[in-house]
């Protein structure tokens, strides 16, 4: 399939950018970090031509689906959402040093889903559960939430980083982003991520009630959704009615990006599995 | 309301004890963290499961804390009223708080606020200030619904604001959660989940109680007039199809063909399409008559990925990628466990490469019976049948749908909340409250203005616009 080999050098180039921009940082030459946007945006490119294309190789196969329907297509669109959010920070805050804590992460993404044996990249038909419009703007919404999340952690360690106990003028640290610039976007990337993973939990609901009959029914993965929404809204109270800032708001947001990843893979690894084919066919 | 806490006595304690963001805060992470209970430990299974898995101690001590049906037990459930009622209260304190500056047909403001501000900016402008007012009072008309002028010495003072309203975006989002909360209790007051299995040209107008089994009485008959399955040539399933028909009084009032996402809804009741099996042969003892072939479903703990192996006792059965075999060594028609008779079962060996055999018992009416063993592979019997069949070749073979039937006219309800939480968290997220003053002293010829804002969120928003508006202004 086509689109599975665009991805292959989707995944090399969100490395290349990685590095590029990681380069760029440690050894002072912001003039060749345009060389990592440019890496990072022909990668993303890239990502969305194979999204597109797998779109319509799964026409062609006779099942025509929308990519977003198994853990493989839901990582690449997962990566795809935070290359997008790295791209409109640095062009948004005209800073290339937020690029070295969120382009790995896609990159990461990325190589889990075609290096995992567990994973499988085929197209497969939709099984009856998953043959619903709700699919899509379930996946999609969960996804922009889980995105924003991970690049909130990104932005949590180079705040972690930038306000350490030693920063010297010229190092390292010191040529991140401000940390009072870092704190704030973190509390914007949890904002947009909260409002992102309420949209996904009911627009679940909903589903779950058009297709089973009860809009929630406490499964292990609704339940740590709930968990991760637990977290964040939790956070949201410590910052605005604490007063909470900084150093404990970056260590709550790495937490609650540790429930996503839960939600995310670790549900299947629970004695209560759950799989969709399960709950259909009875 | 408020006086009541200032009051003191017991009420005004209660009063106070929920009118606190550190309950709030506690609540949201205890819920969390007890919600992690049910997904550890497999919820609503049979007793029996249990006792196998834990044993008797762990098992007593466990049921008494309620944590097998955690979810509906009475101590998370007062988790969440808890939750309901501190967030009422602290709701009411707020807007009590804040009653005084959100409903006001003339707002005030306090110059001293925004003298203090640090985005303020002040450049100085040759014109009259009478000039001045009427353009910078045309400038802000744009961005700003309500403008006011007040003289100070020679010189004027404009106050602008826009979005008081959205303040209240985020008592829209805690009332929300308890909008969602009087939807579930409307629910499980007078909705039902229920089940029931049609076969082929048969009808009922009784179902059974999800969890309890309690047999309830429909006010109209269904009739499944025909059930049929759909493979892909991988063999997953493709489609499950049931043409119902509901009758009332004998007389059919309305047919459908139901697919899974597509149920059928007859008066405030909802019928899914759940799942399905075959009708054994009316000659037979369906009891104790053995299938002549099993259909094991085969779940890998690791990837999720499921398969399905079909064979007949005597049989080995390939696991998947080489990890194995299963035998399919005896069919028991009454599986003596603990002392109770769970019915048909089958006894297994598994073997895999680098492992000892394992001897493996499972109950045929319980689908997740071998979920306590925690083995690499989850193994369920999913079907058996006298005969060698495949669903949907006519094989004289009748199959039965299963329906789930549901009643829950909270559910308008519960989406209203959501629809509040959505809208809530938008306003509340993205909009704040902005408020502008410009400020015109008179220095001789020339004039000095200064600009500056206050919002109640996004202070680095609000310094950008002050900058735009400054120079907005510098230009008018």
């Amino acid at each position: 399939m086509t689109s599975s080999y665009i991805l292959s050098f989707v995944t090399f180039g969100y490395g290349l950018a990685g590095f590029l921009y990681l380069f760029c940082w440690v050894f002072h030459k912001p003039r060749f970090a345009i060389l990592a946007t440019l890496a990072l945006a022909a990668a993303w490119l890239g990502n969305t031509a194979s999204i597109l294309l797998r779109w319509v190789e799964s026409y062609q196969m006779g099942m025509g689906h929308a990519p977003l329907s198994n853990l493989f297509e839901s990582l690449v669109f997962f990566a795809w959402t935070i290359a997008l959010i790295g791209l409109f920070l640095e062009w948004r805050y005209r800073d290339r040093s937020l690029g070295v804590f969120t382009t790995p992460l896609a990159f990461l993404a990325l190589a889990y889903a075609s290096l995992s044996p567990g994973i499988s990249d085929r197209i497969q038909p939709l099984i009856p559960a998953l043959k619903s419009n709700w699919l899509i703007a379930h996946v999609i919404t969960c996804f922009i939430g889980y995105a924003s999340f991970a690049v909130a952690v990104g932005v949590s360690l180079m705040y972690l980083i930038r306000a350490g106990a030693s920063v010297s003028p010229g190092s390292l640290p010191d040529r991140l982003p401000p940390a009072g610039l870092l704190d704030e976007l973190n509390h914007r990337l949890v904002l947009f991520g909260l409002l992102f993973l309420t949209v996904g939990i009911i627009t679940g609901a909903v589903w779950a009630n058009q297709a089973w009959g009860r809009y929630w029914g406490w499964d292990p993965k609704e339940t740590w959704s709930l968990i991760t929404w637990f977290i964040y809204a939790a956070l949201l109270h410590f910052r605005l009615m604490r007063g909470w800032h900084g150093k404990r708001i970056a260590y709550l947001a790495i937490a609650g990006f540790m429930a996503v990843l839960f939600t995310y893979f670790g549900v299947n690894l629970l004695p209560g599995l759950h799989s969709y084919g399960s709950m259909s066919a009875g | 309301m408020s006086e009541q806490a200032k009051a003191g006595g017991v009420l005004g304690m209660i009063w106070e004890f929920f009118a606190s963001v550190r309950l709030t805060v506690i609540l949201l992470l205890s819920l969390a963290a007890t919600s992690v209970i049910g997904t550890l430990v497999p919820q609503n299974e049979s007793p029996m499961a249990y006792q196998q898995a834990f044993g008797e101690f762990l098992y007593r001590l466990m049921a008494a804390l309620d944590l097998f049906d955690m979810y509906r037990a009475w101590w998370f459930q007062l988790l969440i009223v808890l939750l309901a009622l501190n967030i009422i209260v602290c709701s009411v304190e707020r807007l009590t708080a804040l009653s005084g500056i959100l409903f006001v047909r003339h707002p005030v403001f306090k110059i001293a606020r925004f003298q203090k501000a640090k985005n303020r900016q002040e450049f100085s402008v040759e014109a009259p200030a009478a000039d001045l007012q009427a353009r910078y009072m045309a400038a802000l008309a744009s961005q700003f619904g309500y403008r006011r002028v007040e003289p100070q010495g020679e010189g004027f003072v404009i106050f602008a604001e826009k979005w008081r309203w959205t303040r209240l975006g985020v008592y829209v989002v805690h009332l929300s959660i308890v909008v969602l909360l009087v939807g579930s209790l409307i629910g499980s007051i007078f909705g039902f989940e229920g089940y029931v299995n049609i076969p082929e040209n048969e009808s009922t107008d009784t179902i059974r109680l999800r969890f309890s089994n309690q047999p309830v009485t429909l006010p109209f008959t269904i009739r499944c007039d025909d059930f049929d399955v759909s493979f892909y040539e991988s063999g997953a399933p493709k489609e499950y199809r049931s043409n119902l028909a509901i009758l009332e009084n004998g007389r059919t009032v309305l047919t459908k063909a139901i697919v899974v996402n597509d149920p059928l809804r007859y008066r405030g009741i909802n019928i899914f399409q759940s799942s399905y099996g075959q009708v054994p042969h009316e000659h037979e003892d369906a009891e104790d008559a053995a299938p002549g072939e099993f259909r094991l479903k085969v779940t890998a703990r690791d990837s999720g990925q499921a398969h399905t192996l079909s064979g007949a006792v005597g049989d080995r059965l390939n696991l998947p990628d080489g990890r194995g075999e299963i035998l399919l060594r005896e069919y028991v028609p009454h599986l003596n466990f603990g002392g109770q008779d769970l019915g048909p079962g089958l006894n297994l060996t598994l073997t895999q490469p680098g492992k000892e055999a394992q001897e493996i018992v499972l109950a045929m009416r319980f689908p997740n019976f071998d979920k306590m063993r925690g083995g690499e592979f989850l193994l369920a019997v999913e079907g058996a049948a006298p005969q060698r069949f495949r669903p949907g070749q006519d094989s004289g073979q009748r199959f039965y749908t299963g329906l789930q039937v549901t009643r829950d006219p909270g559910v308008p309800v519960v989406y209203a909340g959501f629809a509040c939480m959505i809208l809530g968290l938008l306003v509340t997220f993205f909009m704040s409250h902005q408020m502008v003053c410009v400020e015109v002293r008179v220095l001789g010829a020339a004039c000095r203005v200064a600009v500056a804002g206050i919002a109640n969120k996004n202070r680095l928003g609000m310094q950008q616009k002050i900058a735009q508006i400054a120079d907005r202004l510098r230009a008018a």
